[in-house]
Formats: structure tokens, C-alpha cells, sequence
């Protein structure tokens, strides 16, 4: 990387947005996204992770304008997107783009490959023909597909080449930011790995600003600088990504960390592994105080009464919780995290 | 049927035993061969790790087992021994009293697996109906127990819903219920896990092998997740294109994998503890059916490769363990962890 990533101004800030859908009026509001602030540092790659319906893709789409915030205020550099006019917008979210988990429905099944990757320059009326053409097979070469792709049909490809063609199309107009969202969830994982690479090359050699959305906290914290823990519209973990991985302070991020299934230290595995119970509750009806009470195995009569305010317990670290000290204070000894009565059930050892 | 029940429950021969299972199916260009000489064995309460990147014969070999592939298009060759019965050449009939019953089977998208105009109940019902001469009653007591043992709060209501109203989680839940309902002794799991959240599959994980357990069923268990077979299943087998590359227990198979295919694998996951930068990954695809290389499968995208590769390589069997690769005994592979 050729800028400091600590120091540089923040490439996107976001501060205390909402997203709601729904009418307020007939009661079927639901909050997607919840009062979410963090910036993204110029030259980062920012990881989000959250289950299914915690808000990461929405938060996603509203950061690249695809959606606009129902409150709170996102700011591309010093500009408030929002304030644009719908021509000036236009123009300036070219150099804010996302590329999306499903290559199949991101492409038009009756373009080919270089149509396709061209299509963005067309609109922006970018360059002659002749020009477009050049860059999109420049783009192809740049994200490692052979030539002869080109001129193949969506269907024709793999799985693992079509979302190269669609980062290269997402390339083709320069941005400054990309969102990536959950781009490599539906891959096999040696492609997944390729991918992850890729991704990692292209930062290098263009200098490009990553907010990386993503299920997979394994995916996430290899990528990412900082990551982000969101769960049902608000974001209960925010620190650099090693440490928050290690040394989870939120529940959450804990139980998302111990799900994970892990391939080393076999049969020694001394982890102890934290199944949540239930599901996400409806988002029409949230929980009262602290949303993630309902599952969560720490949980006391604080939690429902009481929203837990975030603080920063380390430097860049932020924590949601009631018991966030708690947590740190047993990191710090540490001890075994094993809350009272809660439902911990010792590794899974193999019954061989 | 309970003979066949009988035959199966004695000693610790094998379960399920395939023996050089081949398949080709037919598309509009003609037959193509989708599995090669597919060979192992699961043991009665054993859980068996498949593993494989898309499009190397996994699911195609569950779906053999069951006969699920249409018959006029799939050409089924070799052995699948099954209670003292060849699943290849059974009849039909023999097969929809095996279904369900003595092997069942769920799938990595329970919505496409469950019938939306029928309640959850019913569908647990009818397969109860459908083996055991007992009255609907009675059926139905059974289905809301079955849905009980999988964890739903309200296995009453539950039964009376359709499978929309359902979380994926849920209906994963039903399908496994479903699954259950008859005591198989093999089931087959299908990516069970894939389309779920992480927080839902370590429940779902959990509740199979528990009832697995409790029940005494022997798990198939099909998935490309390698930390889900680490930390659930006693033996592996590693497919690649069509043929089985490496088998084993998964211990020894993840600490020294044999195979530069299974090691690529376990290497190609991104791992919180290792430092961050360029992950291996295995270069290039799985061949195409039609043009699969003449030696080893796996070559043209090995590492190791070297001239006498290019010759067939058969399976080659040391100690408990399995392994198609020339070069085997004089390959270093990463370890893990090392």
C-alpha cells in the first residue's frame, strides 16, 4: 500500500444513518439500519459482517447512494451525495460502485462478456468505441481472464469468472470506492481463495477503497483493516479486524467467532463453543434495550430494560454492551470466557 | 422390511458399501461419464465426511445411491451394497420401500424439498403413512414428537403451517424432522448447512449429530465446508472429478493430507491465526466431463505434477487410508498448522 491508512482522511463517513422501510403509520416500519457511524479511511478495506437481516447490505447500498438514508448523513470525502441534483449525482457515483454476491443476475444473459464490461463506459459516454473496447480488454487482463472470454454469453462462464468480469466491469469507471458485497459467499473455496487475492492485488496496484460485506468472518478478517459487527441495524463491534477477531468484546462477535467451524488443533480443541439460540427476531417487533438480549448467553435485566450505549474500551476499539468490561477484564485475565448459566457447550470433541 | 433391518444390524461390516459405482448420464450431446470406479463404505452410526469443490460427483453419487436420476437418461454401473440388497439393479419397488425408511436424504435447500401446498405436518405424516401400516392418529402424534426432537418451541402449531411461513433455519429443522421421522439407518445430508447463517448451522450441526446419535443413524454427510468435517465426522473421502482421491480418518487425513488435492483444500481457507496476504489456491477448475485429462484427474492444476502424471493413476490402499496420487509416499504437502 502506498498511503498511510491510519492517517488519511476519511473516504467515506457515516454518520448516524437510518434506512427504514415501510410506513410508520400502518405499523410495518422496519429499521434496517439504525444509527450507524464509522468512517472509512482512504486506502482501507473496511469489513462489515452480520448474519441475514442485520442491515450490512442495506448499509452497503445506501453507502454508494443506491439508497437514500432516512436520517443521518453520508459524505463521499467532503461532499454530501444527497445534495447533489440527480444529473451531478449521476455523475458523481461512477466513482462509487458495488459488485454484488449473485454474478448470474448481475449480467444481461443476451450481452456478451466485453459488451457487458463495456455497458458502463457507454453510458458515462466515455472514450470512442474503439477506446472502450481497448480498456475493457485492459480491465479483463487486469482481473485475470483470458481474451477469448470476451466474447462469450453469462452462461458460458464458471461461477469464479463471472464475478471476475463483474469487478472488471465494476473497474471500468476508475472509482475511488468499491462495496463489495458478500462477492465471494457463493464461490467453492479454492476460488474463494483466488478471489480473495484478486481482491487484495487490485487494492495494491489502484490504490482503491474497499467496504467488504460479508457473512464470513474468516473472509472478513483476512481482507480487512477495521471491521465493523452489525447485528439487526446497528453495529455492536467496531475495531481493527485481528482484534476484534481475537479478542471479541461483544457477545455477539464471540458467538459468530465460535460457530465458526475450525480445522486446527484437532481433537485438542479446547475452544468452548457458544450456540446461540433462536433466530433474528421480526424486525417489525424489535426487543426492547439491548436487541441481541433475546439470544444472547449473557444476558441479564439490564439488557432488556436498557440500550447499551457504545464506548471505546480500547483505543479504536467500540463496544456496545453492558458487560463489555466485564469481557475485557476476563480477556485480560485470561481466563476461559464462560458466562453463568449460560448455554456453553464444551467443544465438540470427535467421538472416535 | 424388517428383514432387511435384521441383515443390516449385525457385526461391523459396512453399512453402505459401494464398489466401483460408475454413472453416465445423457444429455443432447450423448452419454457423458460423470463418476469413475467410486469405492467406500459407510459403517453402521458412522458419520462420513464427502468433500469436493462443485461438479466432482458428490451429490451425483448421493443421488445414485437413492436412485434418484432418471432412469432413461443414467446409466448406473458397479455395486451398491445395502442391507444385503445391490441398490443398482434393485427394482423400483424395492427402492420407494428403501426410501425414506432405511435411508433418507436432505437437501441443501429444504424449500425446493418441501411441497408449499401442504403443511408441514401433513408431509411428516405421509411419509410415516407410507411405511408403517399405523393410523393417522397416530401419524400425526408421531409427526409433532418428530418436530419436538428437532427443537421447535410449538410443534403443535408448527404442524399446521406451510413451509413459507417458515425461517430457513426452520425449515431445515422440518426437513430433518422428516428425515428422521422412520429411524433410517443412513442419512444423507446434502450440504444440510450451506444456505443457512453461521449461527443457525452451528445449531443445525449440533442437532444432527445429536440425533444421529440418539437414534443410531449413520450420517453421509456432503459439504465443501472441510471445519465442518473437522469438527463432526470420524472417516473422509476427498472427490475430485468424478473419482475418489484420498480417503481416511479425518484426524490423520487433515494433519498429513496424502492427496495435493485435500491439502489444497485445507490450505485455501482463510484462517484468522496465519498472517495475512497471498492465500494458496489451487489454480484453474475442475475439468469439463468431456474432457476429462487421460491421466490423473487432478494434474493440470497439481503443483507437484510431474511427466509420469500423465498416466491413469489407480487408488491405492495403506493401512485405514486411500490415496490416488503417483507421487504420494515422496510428496511433502503443507501441514497444517506447520
Amino acid at each position: 500500500m502506498t498511503i498511510d491508512v491510519s492517517t488519511a482522511r476519511p473516504a467515506v463517513t457515516v454518520e448516524d444513518v437510518r434506512v427504514t422501510f415501510g410506513s410508520s403509520k400502518r405499523g410495518t416500519q422496519i429499521r434496517a439500519v439504525d444509527g450507524v457511524s464509522f468512517n472509512v479511511r482512504r486506502g482501507e478495506i473496511f469489513g462489515v459482517i452480520g448474519e441475514s437481516g442485520s442491515g450490512k447490505s442495506t448499509l452497503g447500498r445506501s453507502m454508494v447512494c443506491l439508497l437514500t438514508p432516512s436520517g443521518g448523513k453520508i459524505l463521499h470525502d467532503d461532499l454530501d451525495p444527497f445534495t447533489l441534483s440527480r444529473r451531478e449525482l449521476n455523475r458523481h457515483r461512477r466513482k462509487y460502485q458495488i459488485v454484488s454476491q449473485d454474478p448470474n443476475a448481475a449480467f444481461d444473459p443476451r450481452m456478451t462478456i466485453l459488451q457487458s464490461v463495456m455497458e458502463p463506459l457507454s453510458i458515462a459516454g466515455q472514450g470512442t468505441r474503439a477506446e472502450r473496447r481497448a480498456k475493457a480488454f485492459a480491465m479483463l487482463d487486469r482481473v485475470a481472464l483470458s481474451p477469448e472470454l470476451a466474447n462469450r454469453y453469462p452462461h458460458e462462464l464458471s461461477g469464479g469468472q463471472k464475478q471476475r468480469a463483474n469487478i472488471a466491469r465494476a473497474l471500468m469507471l476508475d472509482p475511488n470506492v468499491i462495496v463489495c458485497d458478500e462477492v465471494v459467499a457463493a464461490l467453492d473455496v479454492s476460488i474463494q481463495a483466488d478471489m480473495l487475492n484478486l481482491f487484495a492485488r487490485l487494492q495494491e496496484e489502484l490504490g482503491l477503497t474497499y467496504v467488504f460485506i460479508s457473512h464470513d468472518l474468516r473472509v472478513v478478517s483476512h481482507i480487512s483493516d477495521r471491521v465493523a459487527v452489525m447485528y439487526f441495524g446497528k453495529i455492536v463491534e467496531f475495531g481493527p479486524a485481528r482484534e476484534v477477531i481475537e479478542t471479541p468484546l461483544h457477545p455477539y462477535t464471540s458467538a459468530l467467532r465460535s460457530a465458526e467451524p475450525e480445522i486446527t488443533a484437532l481433537g485438542d480443541d479446547a475452544r468452548q463453543r457458544i450456540i446461540l439460540q433462536g433466530e433474528i427476531p421480526s424486525a417489525i417487533n424489535p426487543p426492547s434495550g439491548c436487541r441481541f438480549h433475546t439470544r444472547c448467553p449473557r444476558a441479564r435485566e439490564a439488557c432488556s430494560a436498557q440500550e447499551p450505549v457504545q464506548r471505546e474500551l480500547l483505543p479504536g476499539r467500540f463496544v456496545a454492551c453492558h458487560f463489555a468490561e466485564e469481557m475485557l477484564s476476563e480477556v485480560a485475565q485470561n481466563t476461559v470466557v464462560q458466562p453463568a448459566g449460560a448455554s456453553v457447550a464444551a467443544a465438540q470433541t470427535l467421538p472416535t | 422390511m424388517n428383514q432387511l433391518a435384521g441383515t443390516i444390524s449385525g457385526g461391523q461390516e459396512s453399512l453402505l458399501d459401494i464398489q466401483n459405482l460408475t454413472l453416465s448420464l445423457r444429455d443432447q450431446n450423448g452419454w457423458v461419464e460423470v463418476l469413475n470406479n467410486v469405492s467406500f463404505s459407510v459403517k453402521p452410526k458412522e458419520i462420513l465426511g464427502v468433500v469436493g469443490e462443485s461438479g466432482c460427483g458428490k451429490s451425483m453419487t448421493a443421488l445414485s445411491i437413492l436412485r434418484l436420476l432418471p432412469p432413461r437418461d443414467a446409466r448406473l454401473g458397479g455395486q451398491i451394497l445395502f442391507g444385503g440388497q445391490n441398490l443398482v439393479t434393485n427394482s423400483e419397488s424395492q427402492m420407494s420401500r428403501i426410501r425414506g425408511r432405511h435411508i433418507s436424504m436432505i437437501f441443501q435447500e429444504p424449500m425446493s424439498a418441501l411441497d408449499p401446498v401442504f403443511t408441514v405436518g401433513y408431509q411428516i405424516e405421509e411419509t410415516l403413512m407410507r411405511h408403517f401400516r399405523i393410523s393417522k392418529k397416530e401419524a400425526q402424534e408421531r409427526a409433532i414428537a418428530a418436530l419436538d426432537s428437532v427443537g421447535i418451541a410449538s410443534p403443535r402449531h408448527v404442524a399446521t403451517l406451510y413451509p413459507m411461513s417458515l425461517s430457513g433455519g426452520m425449515r431445515q429443522r422440518v426437513m430433518i424432522a422428516m428425515a428422521l421421522v422412520c429411524e433410517p439407518q443412513l442419512l444423507i445430508a446434502d450440504e444440510p448447512t450451506t444456505a443457512l447463517d453461521v449461527t443457525i448451522q452451528a445449531q443445525i450441526m449440533d442437532l444432527l449429530l445429536d440425533l444421529g446419535e440418539r437414534t443410531g443413524t449413520a450420517i453421509m454427510f456432503i459439504t465443501h465446508n472441510l471445519g465442518l468435517v473437522a469438527q463432526s465426522c470420524h472417516r473422509m473421502v476427498t472427490m475430485y472429478a468424478g473419482q475418489v482421491v484420498e480417503s481416511g480418518p479425518v484426524k490423520e487425513v487433515i494433519a498429513e493430507p496424502r492427496h495435493p488435492y485435500t491439502a489444497g483444500l485445507l490450505s485455501s481457507i482463510p484462517d484468522s491465526r496465519r498472517a495475512r496476504g497471498t492465500l494458496p489456491s489451487i489454480p484453474g477448475r475442475v475439468p469439463s466431463l468431456r474432457a476429462m485429462p487421460e491421466g490423473c484427474r487432478f494434474g493440470p492444476r497439481c503443483g507437484y505434477a510431474v511427466p509420469p502424471c500423465q498416466a491413469p493413476q489407480a487408488i491405492e490402499l495403506s493401512g485405514h487410508r486411500e490415496v490416488r496420487c503417483h507421487r504420494w509416499d515422496s510428496l511433502e504437502l503443507e501441514r497444517l498448522g506447520a
